[in-house]
């Protein structure tokens, strides 16, 4: 079953072109890699599946709705999340109160029931706060729970970054760059991560990623993009003896006469 | 876990019943000066702790508190002035008919007062909130400049520049300080409630708070609609305290002068809006010596109006430049605070030795 559908989307900003033409259908449970060289256009792609860029032309279907158009914070609802390349976390906020955000929008009691700690809005409150521990525990974090987010190492702030997007309880999952900063032990770690919470919470996974261990690892299917174009799609070993792929990573041979 | 938490509440009730009992007291004995200068702290508490929830807590930074100080003020002031009254003071231009003869009590034409100035609040909200930083700061300021030169020149509505005279003195130690208690329990639960975190993942990063499902136009609007509602009341508060009001009490100064006690007690911090607040009251009273005549070392210098905002501003400029964060940054003081203080200090001591 189709559970994301880009459908030829091209996003331009002024002259360039940032992607053009990218198609995409994505199957319940996969997990997908989306590579390619700096600039090449993943995270805007990923700004337009999350909604912050509508594209110039095509339209994304999300479980055969169309989310083109809709806000970015409705599309979060619908069951999309996303983490940030560059950490955007909460960073004066405590660690458990970062995940208990990505819990809000499922919030029933309206705000004045919040104010005034009706039992309601109490009873809410604590399972938001067992989910966010839940999570928390998941990664590792728990016993960081009142620290400061921003004062976490650097690792365990992508960690927490991912706990965050749990907690709006996605179905598709969008991970930009996961493994950036990490040492190859801690990428190790994350590769069997990433496996786990996708079996756990059934998870359909995107994964923008420069190391290529991690993608050849655990991506079932991989596209590569280069300069907005979509120039190659396929299994692992597909992608690493593609000509057009090599020719993007390390240009093309030079030929002397 | 449960005793402990029953105790804290028996110390915030006997907190509040020792403010009550203050109150009482303060009521019956203190001269009208100070209970006018205590009236002043409560109010500016009122103030400081709703534009804390808008520029502290969400980060959506407001210039435009004095309008809607300046719509509670008069909408107040025209639901609970005397039919008689309102004919003595509009001698000019008659007020419009519906408004000349009514007459409601003071509780209901605050509460009035706090959602007009909230319906505003909301209506100027919804557009502007789609701005950042310094635009929004510019056209809130502007709104509260509009409203100025507006009841400036509605003549049948607000009496123009004359402004209203001679209004009824309601305010007293128990509905500024009532209402004061008030709005800071509200607002502190409501920053702490999930909305209240939502509130604060905005300040922090918003375009993360979006993509975590958070509803920006939503919240901001709904930190702006209390904000307003509250600001409208300490308008009316004030407007009633000092027993006249026109259009020009409501200027960029009074807003200034918010925005003050919030850096210095720190933006996103109750607890540093309250003291500065109070202290801020006192200060305007006490500092009033350095704006008569003195002379200094056999130097006569004649009284300059506006030297305590001179000393405002450089205290201003002292506490933004030493401590970053104003006095209390985002810390807030409560009684469970007190007790882990007390009781890890004792353990460090005991492990100690």
């Amino acid at each position: 079953m189709s559970i994301l559908k880009a459908d030829h989307i091209t996003i331009r900003f002024g002259g360039l072109t940032a992607v053009s033409n990218f198609y995409l259908n994505l199957q319940k449970g996969e997990l997908v890699g989306l590579i390619g060289p700096n600039g090449a256009g993943k995270t805007t792609v990923f700004n337009m599946i999350t909604g912050v860029y509508k594209p110039t032309k095509g339209e994304i279907y999300f479980n055969g709705q169309e989310i083109t158009k809709k806000s970015v914070d409705k599309i979060t609802s619908l069951g999309i999340a996303r983490t940030f390349q560059n950490i955007r976390l909460f960073n004066n906020l405590s660690v458990i109160d970062n995940v208990m955000i990505g819990c809000h929008l499922r919030i029933k009691s309206p705000v004045l029931s919040a104010v005034f700690c009706l039992p309601q809005y109490l009873q809410e409150e604590n399972y938001m706060r067992e989910e966010a521990e839940e999570l928390l525990k998941e990664v590792k974090l728990e016993k960081f729970k009142n620290y400061v987010a921003g004062g976490l190492p650097y690792g365990e702030q992508r960690k927490l970054e991912i706990a965050r997007a749990l907690a709006t309880r996605p179905k598709l999952l969008l991970l930009d760059e996961p493994a950036a900063g990490m040492n190859p032990h801690e990428t190790k770690e994350l590769m069997t991560f990433i496996q786990r919470i996708q079996e756990k919470y059934k998870l359909t996974i995107i994964l923008i990623e420069h190391d290529m261990k991690v993608v050849m690892g655990i991506c079932k299917r991989i596209l590569v993009l280069d300069y907005g174009k979509t120039i190659a799609e396929g299994n692992p070993e597909e992608i690493q003896h593609n000509p057009e792929v090599i020719k993007a990573y390390l240009g093309v041979e030079a030929s002397y006469a | 876990m449960i005793e402990k938490k029953k105790d804290f509440l028996l110390l915030k009730i006997a907190t509040i019943l020792i403010i009550i009992l203050f109150i009482f007291v303060a009521q019956r004995n203190f001269d009208t000066y100070v209970i006018r200068i205590l009236n002043l702290c409560g109010i500016y508490v009122i103030l400081g702790v709703s534009l804390n929830l808008i520029n502290g807590f969400t980060g959506q930074f407001s210039l435009g508190h004095a309008g809607f100080m300046a719509i509670g003020a008069y909408v107040s002031a025209l639901l609970y002035m005397s039919p008689e009254l309102k004919e003595v003071n509009y001698f000019i231009t008659p007020l419009i008919w519906p408004l000349s003869v009514i007459q409601i009590p003071f509780v209901f034409s605050l509460i009035i007062a706090g959602l007009v100035s909230a319906g505003v609040g909301f209506l100027v909200g919804a557009p502007c909130l789609r701005l950042r930083g310094d635009y929004l700061a510019i056209v809130t300021f502007g709104f509260s400049e509009i409203i100025r030169v507006l009841f400036c020149n509605l003549q049948n509505i607000t009496n123009g520049p004359l402004g209203l005279k001679g209004l009824p003195s309601y305010t007293n130690l128990w509905w500024s300080w009532g209402i004061a208690i008030f709005a800071v329990w509200f607002i502190k639960n409501l920053i702490n409630s999930s909305y209240g975190r939502a509130l604060k993942s905005i300040r922090e990063d918003d375009i993360a708070a979006e993509a975590m499902g958070v509803n920006l136009f939503y919240h901001k609007v709904l930190s702006f609609v209390v904000g307003a509602f509250f600001a409208g009341i300490g308008g009316a508060l004030l407007g009633s305290l000092v027993m006249t009001i026109d259009p020009n009490t409501f200027s960029f100064f009074m807003t200034f002068q918010i925005i003050i006690i919030v850096i210095v007690g720190g933006l996103g911090s109750i607890t540093g809006t309250v003291i500065v607040g109070v202290l801020f009251a006192v200060l305007m009273e006490v500092l009033r010596s350095v704006e008569s005549p003195m002379s200094f070392f056999g130097l006569n210098i004649p009284g300059i109006p506006g030297m305590r905002m001179l000393i405002f501003a450089i205290l201003l400029m002292i506490v933004v430049l030493f401590f970053h964060q104003g006095l209390m940054g985002n810390r807030e003081w409560s009684w469970e605070w007190l007790y882990y203080k007390l009781t890890r200090s004792k353990k460090e001591i005991k492990e100690g030795s």
